[in-house]
């Protein structure tokens, strides 16, 4: 069982902690928060209602509340579990990835103006991206893009986090090497300009920030 | 950490951080009751957004006062929604915006500046109102806190109180909703800079241009404006509660409410408020949701810093109003009736 810590945290941390623990559980399993406040526990359970997820909690002294999250089919252990919170349990999370969605990366900034302001963008669409319920199918790196798929890059942790829940994540290998980066690719794969282009006219849709 | 351009961020700002209208009713009630005055025409008795005190027969003081911690990251703008969210109490009894008293809390080691530029954005927005900023009172905390008391002036007569909506009134709107769930989503550094921009656009509007069109109808022995409130941190379902009074039931049609960019999509990520929780906590038994999504829920239980008036008209002059209002670019919406009070526990609708 993972444990996450959200003493101290306002709404919506608690809520956001927890998804992201359950993201990375990738499966079936349980989830224990931790929180100091009723309200923030409701709100863990109003979303474990929606998603399907079961939900219990309880009190543990004053200032301290625990929310037992179970997702997937792994059955509730806890005696107090709460009724109401399980009106619709025992659904096993579906696939994360939509298929036939392309995300291209072309550049280590999102849109034009300030680089920095750039830089800080593209870090947050990655990371919104990994998020989402919804994963592209695959996302390709090329030009300076490729710098966000090697050692050093800020959007690092997300990237293998959704390469971990089955993204598919592709490099240009021309740009590897044109920006000397070739050793330094520390997520998914190397690929060329065959694969990108049967990749992009072969999508549903391709997602270019 | 914030730097000198920046004010941290609190628990929850804004109208967020308002203590929960359950507890704060179970206080006030024990409060020892004064001997009656009769001048004092709305007071705390009636939960109505400011305190109206009759001078003489065609004059009354308005008295409001609100602070609360930033919502967002801006100092100026942040002066700026704090100011138009206390004034916007004056403009939902019906009266003028007069004179303004600054309130501050400010950490004694943060950049003076800030404190500059919040209180330079409260005072644009007196200015605005056409009010006089006439002093105020701050002091050391260990957070920033800004706000204002305003005074402004009403005609006895032409009081709007909060409570007093009849059968059968149309109930319209003058701002979207789903601020306070785009400043939560800020918060966590998932709120679209389209989502925050129309948020704090929407916040810093004054609801003195909606509060001038209503005061044009709100004339004759028969006004046809039964009741006005503002939506703040109650949401629209916890103000529209206090508008019902126990004797109506109100009709919601969700189709007809109007919603801030990107407001529902975060709804559906759970970029919920603990206030949105606690409104739900307070009046959600008494809200009947008839195929209403999720988000259209959490919207509507959605805490708003200075939101939007919400007023109980008579129905022949509702259409008339709305098209004043859009003439003056002002988003309103009609977004649902007042009925007879129903027997089955529920109070509200939404269709």
């Amino acid at each position: 069982m993972i444990v996450v810590d959200a003493i101290g945290d306002a709404c919506p941390i608690p809520v956001v902690k927890a998804r992201k623990a359950i993201k990375e559980m990738a499966g079936a399993g349980k989830v224990c928060v931790l929180v100091d406040n009723d309200i923030a526990a409701q709100n863990l359970k109003k979303m474990a209602a929606q998603l399907g997820y079961g939900a219990s909690s309880r009190q543990e002294g004053s200032g301290r509340y625990e929310v037992l999250l179970t997702i997937g089919n792994a059955p509730s252990a806890d005696p107090e579990m709460d009724e109401a919170a399980f009106s619709c349990d025992c659904e096993a999370p579906h696939d994360a990835v939509k298929k036939g969605k392309l995300v291209v990366i072309t550049s280590d900034c999102m849109g034009e103006g300030d680089p920095a302001l750039g830089r800080q963008l593209l870090k947050g669409f990655i990371f919104a991206i990994a998020q989402l319920d919804e994963l592209p199918e695959a996302m390709l790196f090329y030009n300076a893009g490729a710098r966000m798929t090697c050692a050093g890059s800020a959007a690092l942790e997300d990237l293998l986090l959704m390469a971990g829940r089955g993204v598919e994540i592709l490099t240009c290998g021309t740009c590897l090497n044109h920006y000397g980066l070739t050793e330094k690719l520390s997520v998914g794969g190397v690929t060329n300009m065959y694969v990108i282009a049967e990749k992009m006219l072969g999508a549903g849709s391709v997602i270019k920030p | 950490m914030a730097d000198s351009q920046e004010i941290e961020f609190c628990k929850g700002g804004g109208c967020t951080a308002k203590l929960g209208a359950g507890v704060l009713e179970r206080v006030l009630s024990r409060l020892p009751k004064a001997a009656v005055d009769e001048n004092l025409l709305v007071g705390y008795d009636s939960s109505d957004d400011a305190a109206v005190y009759r001078i003489t027969d065609d004059a009354a003081f308005v008295q409001t006062l609100d602070f609360f911690p930033p919502m967002v990251q801006d100092p100026y703008t942040f002066g700026q929604i704090a100011a138009a969210n206390a004034l916007s109490d004056i403009y939902a009894m019906g009266g003028v915006v007069k004179t303004a008293l600054n309130i501050v809390c400010f950490p004694e080691a943060m950049e003076l500046d800030i404190l500059g530029r919040i209180m330079q954005g409260g005072a644009d927005k007196v200015v605005e109102a056409g009010g006089v900023l006439a002093g105020g009172h701050s002091i050391a905390d260990s957070d920033v806190k800004y706000g204002l008391s305003v005074t402004g002036i009403v005609d006895p007569k032409r009081i709007l109180r909060n409570n007093s909506g009849q059968q059968g009134d149309v109930l319209l709107l003058t701002k979207p909703l789903g601020v306070g769930i785009i400043c939560c989503a800020d918060r966590v550094g998932m709120a679209s800079e389209e989502a925050m921009k129309a948020a704090v656009e929407s916040m810093t509007t004054l609801n003195k241009y909606a509060a001038e069109i209503v005061a044009r109808y709100n004339v004759g022995d028969a006004s046809p404006i039964h009741a006005c409130t503002d939506i703040t941190g109650f949401g629209l379902l916890g103000h529209l509660h206090e508008l019902l009074d126990g004797r109506l039931s109100a009709v919601i049609r969700q189709a007809d409410i109007p919603v801030l960019p990107d407001a529902l999509a975060y709804a559906d990520e759970f970029l919920l408020t603990a206030a949105a929780q606690r409104n739900r906590n307070f009046v959600g038994q008494g809200v009947c949701f008839e195929n209403a999504p999720f988000a259209m829920e959490e919207l509507l239980f959605d805490p708003q810093t200075s939101g939007g008036l919400l007023l109980s008209v008579a129905p022949e002059v509702a259409e008339e109003l709305l098209a004043d209002m859009h003439y003056a670019g002002i988003d309103a919406s009609i977004i649902g009736s007042l009925t007879a009070k129903g027997d089955d526990g529920y109070e509200v609708y939404v269709r």
